[in-house]
């Protein structure tokens, strides 16, 4: 195998018994993982048990306990490798009790596999850890069909089980499923294709782990660098750290938050104090700056126009994991995030996720074991982050219990919600259950001429055809009415996507699919509507129509491009001004997709 | 478009990322913890785990002393390189000697049973005696299946014992080391590292190793299907002979159980074609204690061992 191959981390999800243990056994058995002297100790055990073949799942319970009850308890890690990749499997617990296991799994993970039963569907447990992957931001999930071999290998039971998981996964925000149908007992689908299910055209379970794309998943583009450890050598002096977001260069500026005081970076060093032209995630550097100053752990680098958030309040998703105490308000903890280490205090539980139904329950007044819920948090000192969707190593924290030491919690910081204290909400007498449809926004977003209003036209033609209320806001008209005060500069920018996004909400919320053709090219534009949706209760799915800025300008339909670049347009997006592509889109289309039809049908198939 | 084409330009490939993950895990104990220590035997991975040390802390010396628990069955060739490669790093070596505890009674040693497992009570009196907070280790979740459960840090109590149904999460890349006093956290900056990635660094790096890990005649005897090197302190049973064999040895630890492979491989790039081909794990092919029980890891990690 080659060295250079690049690393996925895997994490498996699913209920007890649908066979995570034996379809990772099977990985590891078919990609000939087994060495001879474990294989050996593997049929010796099976043997000992009465088992008439080999019990692959002993291969990932290695406790004793494990071994006596026939469950996992704790997460194994596993490795393997084929010539085009390397692997680590974290072989995660199905048993309610060991939730906190899975999320530990899982909160590195490349990519999830959810092994579903196929005479069973999608039970509780699936749907939490579907859910868990989605908010802990897992980019890929698989889902494995398994035990086909128990259902006759019929092509009707998978299409119902991907149907169900479909249904559920449109309230869940993952970027990229896949469905295969197999047998981790017989190896169907897993390594090797099965004869025995001839209907399903896809790729086996190890050639879609080999291909699947994550280069781009992490933060190219918000720089940032948390100090993690001061080297002083002599007259040397160095600030340590993993780079958590975005490209630091020799020359560029800096500003050393919390304290604002800027730089330059003199020269960055890799490990053994290799010279580095650029640096970026999740490289561990040490960086020089052109000043002395006072920069500590805890202290983060980043870019004077692109800046984290630093606050002592912070909204979060919270995931507790202590199992002798509970989260209550007033409740006070250690906040461990990055290279910070603060004193936190629990202001308020907004609601408690049932994470089986997704139903919010505002009236919670803690969250104990296992729970999910959305806090809001106050910290002893100022709290340099960002929210989790832009990047999952700046976005998340722990909880410890300060007598304890115990980790009581996992959090996920989410966008502050927006209170305007003296203008107090009517209450409707008509709930969103009453109404006859649901509603949702499809926020389409690209560079001029990406073909956004022609797809938005078609995706609403086809919902209406189909008897689904929708209605466009496009870019444009808008700014002939509601917007016809903004200009283009970035603050009017930013409230024209706050309005339409206003808009957007109120159509959604009653029950009409609201379709936004905007540019809206500033990412925290965009993150802050899907904020207000979420923070709503309704969907917001976000579409990229991903068109090369030179095919863009080949079209120009409105010779804008043309006026941009003779200088008669300033501030133009994909010409002198930036546009910042969603990190996770709900969905990517791209020119050579089939067609405006095609496409937009494939945005209608969001909304099944 | 631009987006892929950039993400595909900052690849860090592997092990470049592994090293990162390491160098990050050495930076974080630095940092938070009081009395850190390294455990170097003089193996291939404590020299790998030295090696990351000295580039994260770069051009400083990394900030902690190396530990040595001293079975003193040991091959000559190890302690001898062990000493040159200290001096050479400038950090402190300390040794802790399993003999100093046999002979205060301490612990008694099992005819035939080799030292290792005697080695957890000289360990967990070096951590009290000099009052660690954190021990790195170099042990790597492929290696065993109850290394496989472990966490990057782990707390251990106050009589150094593993708890594995009752670890603590760890999320992302937030360790939390907070102890109580007399406890203290077993850290290991290699869990992700396979065999196979630690030669390749081997390799890539230049990373210097004893002599013994590449192929070299001497004296072995053949006993429950493993090849063992005739030293002093290997006493050989009635009718047992000794032959000469080109071997090297995948593993070091105690010579009086730790078996050696034949092999021809006297170089990285040998050594790693053989790796890549081998069908036997390293345990499985030279770790006789091992072989005891299908627990035999859990049950010594429980105790205090590694």
């Amino acid at each position: 195998m080659e060295s250079g191959a690049q690393l996925l981390r895997l994490a498996t999800a699913g209920s007890v018994d649908d066979g995570k243990s034996t379809l990772i056994g099977r990985l590891l058995h078919d990609s000939k993982a087994i060495l001879a002297d474990q294989l050996e100790s593997l049929e010796r055990v099976s043997r000992a048990r009465g088992g008439d073949r080999l019990d692959l799942a002993l291969l990932t319970d290695g406790l004793r306990a494990e071994r006596e009850q026939g469950i996992t308890i704790d997460v194994a890690h596993r490795f393997f490798a084929t010539p085009r990749r390397r692997f680590v499997i974290a072989d995660t617990p199905g048993h309610v009790q060991y939730t906190r296991n899975m999320v530990t799994g899982a909160s590195t993970a490349d990519l999830a596999l959810v092994v579903v039963d196929a005479r069973r569907g999608l039970l509780e447990q699936s749907r939490r850890h579907a859910f868990l992957s989605s908010l802990l931001g897992i980019p890929h999930l698989v889902v494995c069909v398994n035990k086909m071999d128990l259902v006759d290998w019929s092509a009707e039971r998978f299409a119902e089980v991907r149907a169900e998981f479909e249904r559920f996964a449109t309230r869940l925000e993952i970027a990229d499923v896949a469905f295969v149908p197999m047998s981790a007992l017989h190896g169907d689908n897993v390594v090797q294709r099965g004869a025995r299910m001839p209907w399903y055209e896809g790729a086996p379970l190890l050639h879609h782990l080999e291909e699947v794309h994550i280069a781009s998943d992490r933060n190219l583009i918000d720089p940032r660098l948390p100090v993690q450890y001061v080297v002083r050598h002599g007259d040397f002096r160095g600030y340590a750290g993993t780079v958590a977001g975005g490209v630091f260069r020799p020359g560029d500026d800096v500003v050393v938050l919390p304290s604002g005081v800027t730089s330059t970076v003199a020269a960055i060093h890799g490990p053994g104090g290799t010279p580095l032209a650029v640096a970026f995630p999740p490289q561990a550097v040490t960086v020089r700056l052109a000043d002395d100053l006072d920069v500590r752990r805890g202290d983060t680098l980043c870019k004077p126009g692109n800046r984290p958030r630093v606050g002592r309040d912070v909204e979060a998703m919270v995931c507790w994991l202590g199992d002798r105490s509970s989260l209550v308000p007033g409740a006070r903890l250690v906040l461990q995030h990055s290279t910070q280490l603060t004193r936190a205090t629990v202001h308020g539980l907004r609601y408690r996720l049932d994470v089986t139904t997704l139903h919010r329950d505002e009236a919670a007044e803690s969250l104990s074991l296992n729970e999910i819920g959305r806090v809001s948090l106050h910290t002893h000192t100022p709290l340099v982050h960002d929210t989790y969707r832009t990047n999952r190593a700046t976005g998340s924290f722990i909880l410890v219990d300060e007598t304890t030491h115990e980790t009581v919690a996992a959090g996920m910081v989410l966008a502050p919600a927006e209170a305007a204290p003296t203008v107090v909400r009517h209450r409707p007498a008509v709930g969103r259950e009453d109404r006859a449809t649901r509603g949702a926004t499809v926020w389409l977003t690209g560079l001029s001429a990406a073909g956004k209003s022609t797809l938005a036209v078609e995706v609403e033609r086809q919902l209406v055809a189909a008897g689904r209320p929708a209605y466009l806001l496009d870019g444009d008209n808008v700014r002939l009415g509601l917007n016809a005060d903004l200009g283009f500069s970035a603050e009017d920018r930013a409230e024209n996507v706050r309005r339409v996004g206003e808009v957007a909400r109120l159509f959604a919320d009653s029950g009409t699919v609201a379709l936004v053709a905007l540019i809206s090219p500033y990412r925290e534009d965009r993150d802050r509507v899907r904020a207000a949706h979420e923070e709503a209760g309704l969907p917001f799915l976000e579409v990229f129509v991903d068109t090369p800025v030179e095919v863009c300008e080949a079209r120009d339909p409105k010779g804008l491009y043309e006026r941009a670049r003779r200088g008669e347009l300033r501030g133009f997006t994909g010409v002198d001004a930036p546009y910042e592509p969603p990190l996770r889109p709900e969905l990517v289309l791209r020119p050579d997709g089939g067609g405006v039809a095609a496409s937009a049908a494939r945005v209608v198939g969001l909304l099944a | 478009m631009t987006r892929d084409r950039a993400a595909e330009d900052y690849a860090l490939p592997h092990p470049g990322a592994l090293e990162a993950e390491s160098a990050h895990v050495f930076r974080e104990v630095a940092a938070t913890f009081e009395r850190p220590v390294l455990l170097f035997s003089g193996g291939k991975d404590s020299m790998v785990m030295l090696h990351v040390a000295v580039r994260a802390f770069w051009p400083a010396p990394p900030p902690f002393p190396v530990l040595h628990v001293d079975t003193g069955h040991n091959f000559d060739e190890v302690v001898e390189f062990r000493d040159r490669v200290v001096r050479d790093t400038g950090v402190r070596l300390l040794v802790a000697r399993v003999q100093d505890d046999l002979d205060a009674g301490r612990v008694v040693e099992e005819p035939g049973a080799g030292r290792n497992r005697l080695q957890t009570a000289t360990l967990l009196r070096a951590i009290a005696e000099h009052r660690f907070d954190a021990v790195f280790g170099g042990a790597r979740r492929d290696e065993e299946k109850a290394r496989a459960k472990e966490r990057v840090f782990s707390l251990r109590d106050e009589h150094g014992q593993w708890d594995p149904r009752n670890q603590r999460p760890e999320l992302w890349n937030l360790y939390n080391g907070r102890h109580r006093r007399g406890e203290h956290v077993r850290v290991f900056p290699l869990s992700n590292w396979t065999e196979l990635d630690i030669w390749s660094y081997v390799r890539d790096e230049r990373v210097e190793l004893p002599p013994i890990y590449y192929a070299h005649r001497r004296e072995v005897v053949e006993r429950d299907g493993m090849l063992f090197a005739r030293t002093p302190h290997l006493v050989l049973a009635p009718g047992e002979r000794t032959r000469p064999a080109t071997v090297r040895f995948r593993t070091v630890g105690d010579a009086t159980c730790t078996g050696c492979v034949e092999s021809t491989a006297a170089t990285d790039d040998e050594v790693l074609a053989e790796v890549a081909a081998s069908r036997v794990t390293e345990r499985g092919a030279t770790r006789a204690d091992d072989r005891v029980s299908e627990a035999g890891m859990e049950d010594r990690k429980r105790e205090g061992y590694f």
